[in-house]
């Protein structure tokens, strides 16, 4: 089973490097939200495979639900006031 | 007895897998936005319930936590691949030249 | 016999997670995109699921639970800023 969880590390670590690198390059902001949320995502199963399931609840709730919520309530707020 | 259940649950994982794998093949190969949302949602849908189902067969200690996630995941996945296809519908994204029939517009139509 | 069936599961669902992170990365539109964060989200509650079985420790279901809980609010949230129009 070792083989297993070392291809799936390896397998969400390259998903980390893709989505992260997504946020770096877009030209779009939602899109930057979106990934930043992916990554912590796929963080908190890196988390959960070196047995820390705390961190990786608190990194699935904050990191991912919270943090994506707040930056899109954010920036419509900020669009909002840039077209009245 | 136990041979049987692992053996069942088994195959419901690896069916679940492959529901997913057809959702992501989907997503990559239907040629415009309304129908890659369609073949993701349904197909995963599908899948990662069998594949919750299947792990029930496996280890039916955790029946209630995965009953809680299968019904989570049936309320919250059709509703958010709604939502999207709506808004996108909404901001015109085009279709492809394939689509014969959309409901949602004749109804707009009408009602405006 | 139960390890190979394991493998095989993880290894679709691994080549679902590639397809879907193709279509993340190469995605025409941004709605695309956001399609494809919600199936990315629903695969890795699978993987967080066949990582539970693997290590035998129900807790890590709870990760998955609040997975399910918490998926949607963000493509909601996205949802409603795309209505407004980009």
């Amino acid at each position: 089973m070792s083989t297993l969880m070392i291809a799936m590390t390896l397998l969400f670590s390259a998903t980390v490097l893709g989505a992260a690198l997504m946020a770096i390059h877009t030209k779009s902001t939602p899109i930057a939200i979106i990934a930043a949320g992916l990554v912590s995502l796929i963080a908190s199963i890196l988390f959960l495979i070196l047995a820390a399931p705390d961190v990786a609840m608190t990194e699935a709730a904050i990191g991912s639900g919270l943090t994506t919520f707040l930056f899109f309530f954010v920036l419509n707020r900020v669009r909002g006031g840039e077209h009245d | 007895m136990g041979t049987l259940l692992d053996f069942i649950g088994g195959l419901l994982l690896v069916t679940g897998s492959t529901f997913l794998l057809f959702g992501g093949l989907g997503l990559v190969r239907m040629p415009d936005l309304f129908n890659r949302i369609q073949a993701g949602a349904k197909t995963t849908t599908l899948g990662t319930l069998l594949i919750l189902l299947g792990m029930f067969f496996l280890q039916p200690q955790w029946g209630l936590k995965l009953l809680l996630i299968g019904l989570f995941i049936l309320f919250t996945n059709p509703i958010s691949a709604q939502v999207l296809a709506r808004a996108a519908h909404r901001v015109g994204t085009e279709k492809c030249a394939k689509t014969t029939v959309d409901r949602l517009e004749e109804d707009l139509g009408e009602k405006s | 016999m139960v390890n190979i069936f394991i493998y095989i599961a993880a290894a679709l669902a691994g080549v679902a997670l590639l397809l879907a992170l193709y279509r993340f990365i190469q995605g025409p539109s941004d709605a695309d995109r956001v399609a494809a964060f919600d199936v990315l989200t629903i695969i890795s509650i699978t993987g967080i699921v066949l990582v539970a079985f693997i290590e035998d420790r129900g807790i890590y279901l709870d990760v998955a639970l609040i997975y399910a809980l918490l998926s949607f609010l963000g493509v909601i949230a996205v949802a409603r800023y795309i209505e407004r129009g980009f």
